[in-house]
């Protein structure tokens, strides 16, 4: 039977009879890539265009609909030898490009403006230490203005609104001192112009907005990179189900499409692909990802399944659930929805300066004014001068001083397999001294790995991975990883529920249940002993074997839980699944806290109660039932195979088998947030040598340029000292 | 120094030009792909294609 195969979710319609889709495309690594792709698809009949984005892995194919259809083309990309993925851009990757672009039209207004003001300005201050004359230096402060007045109005939008929304919720952020300083530097230098005074700040006003646009889209630049990898990754990890049309038809449609009340056949081995309860069939499933549980539960009609459960041993015709039909899920969002409230929100590490900054800047400016009046300076002098103080102080390199940092801490921990969510994440993780380890898929693999045993020959294990590679059983699909020869057996039969068969040099070769097998007494499986693991059975002539198949950990999960103790982190472990399954784990990783059997419910009391003794929890989890403690924990890191609603809630996410990016990740954001306290302080001796020059009122436009580059340079390459990777000790 | 009348704005007139031109580019999608363009130029199969050879 031919399914067909229903992808107009992805498909935008273009103008007359024409269709757009973007892909995501697996395994581009070089130029000729772009070329082997773009070729080979602009040759199928019907197709306009196919353009390939480089740097995002995307591909962006407009056809006329007469002459071919997506699923057409996606088959036509993996005959060329790539995976395709279609792809629905999410709405923030929107927002964040237009944003991107605003901010770099900004930068690219004020570098003009910086660089023409500059060239004025230097002439300027040659000129007034040489013979120019006060028409010729009247005429450039005003081509200043000119340049600089409509510059900064255009490039300093970002910081005025941000400004002005902190103003009105009466709050104090980097941008209100910034906009004030910006705002009376460009007015007193409107007023000495006209009062054709030797000095103007229009250089200082507008090179300040440059500097910091800068940090502002470098900052930028790097969420969105993490932002489209993420989108990439959601894509090739999308499912598909296959939907029971009224006229019994089977069409097979991306996950995201389906609505409640779609009828679904779910095959064996095939996750689940939504919430919803079971019409009809009989089948062990595996929940580990819902509740960390690794026995397998019987799902019979009637019975509520869950997405991201993975159905193992018969075929399940399913009702997809409407909202609201589903008590786990539902229960899981109101925790996570309480979580998210009483989070109290960690005040920033910018923040907290500004809160600190600004009122004492704004003090010593007025201090400034009313002590130079008092000592019989005119008014003219005293505001001017307690200007400057506000020029000098106006905190360029404080607030460049964390977004660098940010920036290059995440782009190592990018380049290490950690994305990040948000770059104020970094703080929290540095500030982390607990760390509670979900048990099921984040110190244990994700996938069931098989438990190699001892009495078995290598060529038999050989042989039945082999073997296992034309069967879709999850227990199979676990044993075909051990196939040195990834080349299936010709003729392999596999009868679905039981196992696969095959003729291998001439004798029957079978694997899978005992029976199938014909292995009466399982004495293998009796030696392995009882516990978490599942069995399956290989026979070859007079040869049997039984492999057991079981959660393990990840291969370097004892090297980085140690590595983490070392750092002084207090370790935990709470699971859902059996005290039986949890004890062993944590005892060979030499953890002595560990709680099972717990609900989502109890974590993230757990979670509230280390944190009422002023614990800041780092919490690592990927199922459904950890989600709430995820949302509630100070900071929290999922694995990339999480469940969709527990990745929504961390902070950070972690590819590829390993634990090391764990690691990494408090081992970076430690180092970066030593480097935001050493860029934090280098800021404040800045002032402290430039503000008591503007307070006695010796500060130039000159000074004033010098020192405002000079500090800003300063803190740019500290930050970058974040580049070098801490050689990290396990 | 009267030269400045028409030096100047001379000058201010190609520094526009230049940010026009950055505009322009942004606006066009030239910085949509980085990586893509810097790879874009090393296949030469477009230079068969203007001998007619193919």
């Amino acid at each position: 039977m031919t399914e067909t195969v229903d992808l107009s979710m992805f498909v935008e319609p273009a103008d007359a009879g024409a269709s757009h889709m973007t892909l995501a495309v697996e395994g581009i690594s070089c130029a000729g890539c772009i070329r082997k792709i773009e070729t080979g698809l602009a040759k199928l009949p019907g197709v306009i265009d196919a353009r390939l984005n480089f740097t995002q892995r995307r591909l962006a194919v407009d056809w006329r609909n007469d002459e071919i259809d997506a699923p057409r083309i996606i088959e036509a990309l993996e005959r060329i030898g790539y995976r395709a993925h279609p792809f629905a851009p999410e709405r923030a990757e929107a927002d964040d490009k237009a944003q991107s672009r605003w901010l770099l039209r900004c930068l690219a207004v004020a570098g003009f403006a910086a660089m023409n003001v500059m060239l004025l300005s230097v002439s300027i201050w040659a000129g007034n230490v040489s013979d120019m004359t006060q028409e010729t230096r009247d005429l450039f402060h005003w081509l200043s203005a000119l340049i600089a007045l409509p510059a900064a109005a255009y490039a300093g939008q970002p910081f005025f609104q941000s400004a002005l929304r902190a103003f009105r919720a009466r709050q104090l952020n980097m941008d209100v001192p910034i906009s004030l300083g910006v705002i009376l530097a460009l007015g007193l230098s409107v007023y000495e112009t006209a009062t054709h005074a030797l000095h103007a700040y229009f250089d200082s006003a507008i090179m300040l907005l440059f500097f910091l646009l800068c940090g502002r889209f470098l900052d930028l630049a790097m969420r969105r990179k993490t932002r489209l990898l993420a989108g990439n990754l959601a894509s090739l990890k999308a499912e598909f189900a296959h939907r029971l049309d009224a006229s019994g038809e089977l069409v097979q449609v991306p996950a995201a499409a389906l609505h409640p009340g779609d009828r679904v056949l779910v095959r064996p081995g095939e996750r689940i692909p939504a919430d919803g309860t079971v019409l009809g069939g009989n089948s062990d499933i595996d929940e580990s990802l819902i509740t960390g549980e690794t026995l397998h539960r019987i799902a019979r009609a009637g019975a509520a399944i869950y997405a991201g459960s993975i159905n193992i041993s018969g075929a399940l015709t399913m009702r997809v659930g409407a909202a609201g039909d589903n008590t786990l899920v539902e229960e899981i969002e109101r925790l996570i929805e309480e979580a998210v409230q009483t989070k109290s929100r960690t005040v920033r590490l910018a923040d907290r300066a500004a809160r600190f900054y600004a009122p004492i800047v704004h003090t010593t400016a007025a201090l400034t004014a009313i002590g130079w009046l008092m000592a019989g300076a005119s008014l003219h002098d005293a505001i001017v001068i307690a200007i400057a103080v506000l020029i000098i102080t106006c905190p360029c390199a404080i607030a460049l001083a964390i977004p660098a940092v940010q920036v290059v801490a995440a782009g190592l921990l990018f380049r290490t397999g950690v994305i990040l969510n948000g770059g104020d994440a970094i703080e929290r993780l540095a500030e982390a001294d607990t760390v509670v380890f979900d048990k099921t898929g984040t110190l244990t693999l994700p996938d069931a790995q098989i438990d190699q045993t001892p009495s078995v020959a290598p060529e038999v294990v050989e042989r039945a991975a082999r073997l296992g590679l034309s069967s879709r059983h999850p227990l199979a699909t676990a044993l075909a990883r051990m196939a040195h020869q990834r080349l299936p057996y010709a003729g392999a039969v596999e009868e679905p529920g039981r196992g696969v068969r095959a003729f291998i040099d001439g004798e029957e070769a079978r694997l899978g249940s005992a029976e199938f097998c014909g292995i009466v007494s399982d004495a293998q499986a009796a030696e392995i002993g009882p516990g978490d693991a599942s069995f399956i059975s290989f026979a070859h002539g007079a040869t049997t074997a039984t492999f057991a198949i079981r959660q393990i950990l990840r291969p370097d999960a004892a090297a980085v839980v140690g590595a983490l103790r070392k750092r002084g982190l207090r370790l935990m472990v709470l699971s859902g699944d059996r005290a039986a399954a949890v004890a062993p784990v944590a005892e060979s990783l030499g953890i002595k806290d560990w709680i099972a059997g717990l609900t989502p419910t109890e974590k993230i009391s757990i979670v509230e109660l280390l944190k009422s003794q002023h614990r800041r929890v780092l919490m690592l989890g990927d199922g459904l039932n950890d989600a709430p403690a995820l949302a509630a924990a100070h900071v929290s890191i999922s694995p990339i195979t999480a469940a969709h609603l527990a990745q929504a809630h961390t902070d950070a996410v972690f590819l590829g088998e390993s634990l090391m990016p764990v690691l990494n990740a408090v081992a970076v954001s430690r180092r970066a947030r030593a480097l935001m306290k050493q860029n934090l302080a280098l800021a404040a001796i800045y002032n402290v040598l430039a503000v008591p020059l503007a307070i006695a009122g010796l500060v130039t436009p000159l000074i004033a340029a010098v020192a405002m580059s000079g500090s800003s340079l300063l803190v740019t390459v500290n930050a970058l000292r974040a580049r070098f990777r801490p050689s990290i000790r396990l | 120094m009267n030269v400045l009348i028409y030096l100047v704005p001379l000058a201010l007139l190609l520094g526009l030009t230049g940010l026009a031109g950055f505009l322009w580019s942004l606006r066009s999608g030239q910085y949509d792909d980085l990586d893509g363009a810097a790879v874009r130029i090393l296949p030469d199969d477009d230079l068969i294609d203007q001998r007619g050879k193919r």
